[in-house]
């Protein structure tokens, strides 16, 4: 009865595992290249997971002795990550070919990468967290160098172990100073003993925890490797990294620092405004310096963690639903426009290879106006012109924000964001109102222009029918605040003692 | 019929100035025309029903503010002293708009003339048939405006849209005071309503308020501060100086807005308001100071003008000067007689010079005239009849009411009467010897004209001499006609209401009590006045050149007006202009500008590239940036900044 549960209760992550080795074991065992058909069946895979996750019980439930939780959040977040890795594998089909760096293990690590953002959103304990962690961690330091020919791919990856173990070691010390101040790694008892601003030792524990979660989501000052391996990784790969970590790091992130320290509000909170604000200011201001397009998402995704995080900070007191969905909307939100632009980005290919300088954009809209009218509609929606979905994002941590009474945060946020509209703008206007080069961009692969076209399509019609999307994230946002803010709230029984 | 009187002025315009285009100029000055026509009838109808036969009477046209315990309706209030407006502002109206239809028939925009000429006759009439503070105000604005639009109505000229911003400007200072007025009163009294306002005059002359700590008597604050507005629009010393400059308009705005109308307002605010004035001495003093002074200076500069225009201007300003000094000494009813006779005899000598400026090409300067009585006798006999009226020869209209105010000035009990007094009578020699300068130096002696011009020059057409003709025949009678009916015995009767006079000012009936050589004074000035000119300017031509060339330094103080607007220029506009380009060059400029967008911009893109920058490329930076970044944390935790 009891493995049962526990079993069901991890089903997606064994789909996932299984499914890795059982596409490995095909790739290995086949001579001739069968690295697209395998890369479908991770698609699928992670599909029938995806589905999976949604028709697991609606109800709160632990598994393994407490180490694993499943609620309507942890699924929500599932869902939308191995979602967001599908949508990442469907991208990188045309370029991996046409850079001949086509390799069955992409898609293979790749799935196990998923595996652990499943096990890092359900983690309920220290232990778990680290798990799933370094399962995805390790799987994405390779794939950021899949292309090992390159000298640059691999510098990317090389970078990106080396600052990341750096941030695994902070995590781990972090961990061992809770758990050395507490002797328990259990949320719901860490939060139990009712940890306050003034345990110092605590809060050193705390720091540094939160310090190797940040690392993950690239947020200031914990970011630094965010542009080199964003441009240094092959586009596709760039395209995973920037979406769906960041939705399980994030949903992770959330659910420590909340259930571990839920009176410690006031500490936790002023790490959040701090690498709120620097993550808006610096990806407002560096991006505006950029040439490469990559780099230039690099700094926007720092830029949207920060606003994320606006709505992180707001979760407190009676508005702390109205922060949780802020950051889950404003999160989804950008795994979409991001696909979406990873998509015209891959799609800027020329005969003599890709490009991918911002002013090789310029007059896209007089040779490329689907692919310049989906760019553009991302830009003004990154840039939260309303009445884009991008829009929406930002109103809604902003109005978590108010109501929690953080006018300065918000404020400033407000601010950053005109000046991160620069630089979105700029591109629309490289693309609408410069004259084109000689050199024409060639057309969108058809899975590329479905992909943008599908995103397009979302980010702009969000506005008639948000229900759908802001119900389900309000029931996510209320699962997570009912198991975790109250320990007492479970419906299952098997409770850890 | 009376909202007839108002209300067709702004139609015509409205056609005028909307439809001008589509109908064509000639239609456009038929119509507007044709009104003024029409409303001058009518307004003569009502000056014989309501002052002769019927008596006052107050029309609703509508509610137009209601907001708390302030009201304000949009009524006509037509007495006495209105009626005698409406007769003066649509009689000469109506006469310069057909007086136009000649003047201006070269002039591309004439239908946008015609229609600011009808705009100027409505705002007018609001003002003269305000029945409330408020919609005096109004009327008074709307003057301005027109007189804005038609000061600068060649507005290729430079120099005209210069007076044209003057006029606004000056006149700015006067109606800041008016207002502030018209806030007082209703700040004290709780209504502008004329009839509520003056019935709390009494209570009002007894109360005090404070202002910043002050104690101030309230009813002369209020007086002055209305007597402020009245300043500038009857350009009174002091703020004067718009009124020569605004001579840069056509000749016909000069003789409707500047002469006979617009500027009298002044005159007509002080007597509508005489309640509120007749109880307070004080500011009735200011007021004799200021005509006295006005009468006196702007004669003096009247002396030595050369532009046919300015001469007859700061003879306006002059004759301004004489009927504040008539309000001052409380003969309210004399200073009205005086708008009355001057408003003919001022616009005849306005629409005369315009008369011969067009026969002459559009010369001005009187130095380069000379022996046109030939050429063109009309324009001569009407320009002398108004130097006539307005020199007081007997049996003319400034006769009676210029001859009636210096008697005023003498028989009053003001303390500065004999002051007043003994300024009106030289400034009556300069009248006279100024006005006969302007005919000797244009009709007589020998012509200085060009042969160019000569072989051009031509009297004026039918359409222009006519009106000029009404307009004698008013110079000539208006004074004989209407004496006993405005100063004369019955004149109590006729004013009724309109005019507030207290019980012990028994200026009207004093003044023919003065001695003889007080009443023969002015007949005497005359006389002495026109023996110089013409022993100045006909006997002895070049005796002018040589007295001012002794007097080089009372000249020069003469020519150049009294250095006032040197002096304003020096006080008011260049500070102004140093404020201005302060606010320009370090408000906006550097401030604004560069500590807003352009600062932020350029801060941003500085900063950019810094932290830019700070994206080496080294492993062991970024490592140091997050090891820094723990460390920072746990400091801050540490060193207590958490709680």
């Amino acid at each position: 009865m009891m493995l049962q549960t526990d079993i069901m209760a991890i089903l997606p992550e064994l789909i996932l595992f299984f499914g890795a080795m059982g596409l490995l074991m095909v790739g290995v065992f086949n001579t001739s290249n069968l690295s697209r058909p395998i890369s479908w069946g991770a698609i699928i895979i992670l599909l029938v997971a995806a589905t999976v996750v949604l028709f697991q019980p609606g109800q709160a439930y632990f598994a393994f002795n407490g180490a694993l939780l499943m609620n309507d959040f942890t699924a929500l977040m599932k869902a939308m990550t191995f979602i967001a890795v599908a949508g990442s594998l469907v991208l990188s089909h045309d370029f991996m070919h046409q850079e001949k760096i086509e390799r069955f293990e992409y898609p293979v690590l790749v799935l196990l990468a998923s595996c652990g953002m499943s096990i890092m959103i359900s983690a309920n304990d220290l232990i778990a967290v680290y798990m799933g962690l370094e399962l995805q961690s390790l799987a994405l330091y390779v794939v950021a160098s899949i292309n090992r020919d390159s000298v640059r791919s691999t510098e990317a990856g090389l970078k990106y172990f080396v600052l990341g173990a750096l941030s695994s070691g902070m995590l781990l010390y972090g961990v061992s100073l809770i758990y050395g101040f507490s002797g328990t790694v259990n949320f719901q008892e860490l939060a139990s003993l009712g940890f306050t601003g003034n345990d110092i030792g605590l809060i050193f524990g705390m720091v540094f925890l939160m310090a190797g979660l940040a690392f993950k989501i690239s947020a200031v000052p914990f970011h630094m490797w965010t542009p080199d391996v964003y441009e240094g990784a092959p586009t596709p790969v760039t395209a995973f990294l920037a979406v769906a970590p960041k939705l399980a790091a994030m949903a992770l992130f959330m659910r420590a620092v909340i259930t571990i320290f839920p009176q410690a509000q006031d500490a936790w909170q002023q790490i959040i405004i701090f690498m709120s604000l620097a993550s808006m200011a610096l990806g407002a201001l560096a991006a505006i310096g950029q040439q490469s397009i990559k780099r230039l998402m690099a700094y926007s995704s720092i830029g949207h963690i920060g606003f994320a995080l606006v709505g992180f900070a707001a979760i407190a007191g009676e508005n702390s639903a109205e922060g949780v969905s802020g950051v889950i909307i404003y999160i989804i939100i950008y795994a979409i426009m991001t696909l979406g632009t990873f998509a015209c980005i891959l799609s800027m290919r020329r005969s003599q290879g890709m490009v991918e300088n911002i002013d090789d954009l310029s007059g896209l809209s007089q040779t490329r106006p689907f692919m310049a009218f989906c760019l553009a509609v991302f830009m003004f929606s990154m840039a939260g012109i309303p009445p884009l979905a991008g829009f929406f994002g930002k109103f809604y941590v902003f109005r978590a924000a108010i109501n929690a009474e953080l006018y300065t945060l918000a404020v400033l946020g407000v601010l950053t964001s005109v000046i991160g509209a620069y630089y979105y703008l700029r591109i629309v206007k490289i693309m609408y109102l410069d004259a084109p080069d000689d050199e024409v961009n060639l057309p969108m692969p058809r899975n590329l222009s479905l992909l943008a076209g599908a995103s397009t399509f979302l980010m702009l019609l969000f506005f008639i029918y948000p229900k759908p999307l802001v119900t389900v994230v309000d029931n996510a946002a209320d699962a997570f605040l009912g198991v975790d803010v109250q320990p007492g709230y479970v419906h299952y029984q098997g409770t850890p003692k | 019929m009376y909202e007839a009187i108002v209300f067709l002025p702004l139609l015509g315009a409205f056609i005028a100035g909307v439809f001008g285009p589509i109908i064509g100029a000639r239609a456009s000055t038929y119509v507007t025309s044709g009104f003024m026509v029409l409303v001058a009838i009518l307004s003569a109808v009502a000056f014989a029903k309501v002052a002769i036969y019927e008596g006052p009477k107050t029309i609703t046209i509508l509610e137009w503010i209601h907001s708390g315990n302030f009201e304000a309706d949009w009524k006509l209030r037509i007495d006495t002293l209105t009626a005698i407006m409406l007769v003066v502002v649509n009689g000469v109206s109506c006469l310069v708009h057909i007086y136009s239809i000649g003047y201006m028939s070269h002039d591309p925009h004439q239908p946008r003339f015609f229609a600011y000429l009808s705009l100027f006759t409505f705002a007018m009439l609001m003002l003269v048939t305000a029945d409330n503070f408020l919609q005096l105000f109004f009327g008074w604005e709307g003057v301005g405006l027109a007189s804005y639009l038609l000061i600068g109505f060649w507005f290729k000229k430079p120099s005209a849209n210069a007076a044209a911003i003057k006029a606004f400007v000056v006149n700015r200072v006067g109606d800041f005071g008016l207002i502030l007025g018209i806030g007082a009163i209703f700040f004290t009294v709780g209504s502008i309503h004329f009839d509520d306002v003056f019935a709390a005059a009494p209570a009002l002359a007894e109360g005090n308020f404070v202002f910043l700590g002050q104690i101030v008597p309230i009813l002369p604050t209020i007086c002055l501060l209305l007597f402020m507005g009245a300043m500038g629009k009857s350009a009174q010393f002091l703020l004067h100086t718009w009124l020569p400059d605004a001579m840069e308009g056509p000749t016909p705005v000069s003789a409707l807005i500047h002469a006979a109308t617009m500027v009298t307002a002044g005159v007509f605010l002080v007597a509508r308001c005489s309640p509120l004035f007749e109880l307070a001495p004080s500011a009735m003093t200011v007021v004799v100071i200021f005509g006295a002074i006005t009468a006196f200076f702007a004669a003096t500069v009247g002396l030595v003008q050369n532009d046919i225009k300015r001469v007859i201007a700061y003879s306006t300003c002059s004759q301004l000067g004489y009927m504040f000094v008539a309000l001052g000494v409380g003969a309210y009813q004399v200073a009205i007689f005086h708008l009355f006779t001057h408003a003919f005899f001022k616009a005849l000598l306005f629409l005369g010079a315009g008369s011969l400026i067009h026969a002459v090409d559009n010369e001005q300067d009187m130095t380069k005239m000379g022996g046109l009585r030939e050429m063109i006798p009309f324009t001569w006999l009407f320009m002398l009849i108004g130097t006539l009226a307005l020199t007081g020869f007997p049996f003319m209209a400034g006769y009676f009411s210029k001859d009636a105010i210096i008697e005023a000035a003498f028989a009053a009990h003001n303390p500065a009467h004999m002051f007043a007094f003994t300024l009106l009578v030289v400034s009556a020699l300069f009248t006279s010897f100024y006005s006969w300068r302007l005919m000797f130096m244009t009709f007589h002696g020998k012509t200085r004209l060009t042969n160019d011009q000569l072989s051009r020059i031509h009297e004026s057409p039918m359409v222009m001499l006519i009106p000029l003709l009404l307009l004698s025949v008013g110079a000539v009678a208006a004074g004989f006609a209407f004496k006993s009916l405005f100063i004369g015995d019955g004149q109590a009767g006729f004013w009724a209401s309109s005019i507030f006079t207290a019980v012990d000012n028994h200026i009207l009936h004093d003044l023919h009590d003065v001695p003889k050589l007080v009443k023969f004074s002015p007949l005497i000035m005359m006389v002495t006045g026109f023996v110089l000119a013409w022993y100045y300017y006909i006997a002895r031509p070049d005796l002018p050149a040589v007295v001012a060339r002794e007097h080089e330094l009372l000249y020069r103080f003469l020519v150049k007006k009294w250095y006032f607007d040197e002096l304003y220029h020096f006080i008011f506009v260049r500070p102004a202009k140093w404020l201005a380009r302060l606010f320009w060059k370090g408000g906006d400029g550097f401030i604004i500008d560069g500590f807003g967008p352009d600062g932020i911009a350029s801060t941003v893109l500085n900063v950019t590239r810094n932290v830019v920058r700070l994206q080496s490329g080294f492993v062991y930076h970024y490592a140091f940036a997050m090891l820094l970044g723990v460390a920072g944390l746990i400091s801050w935790f540490m060193l207590g900044g958490g709680k």
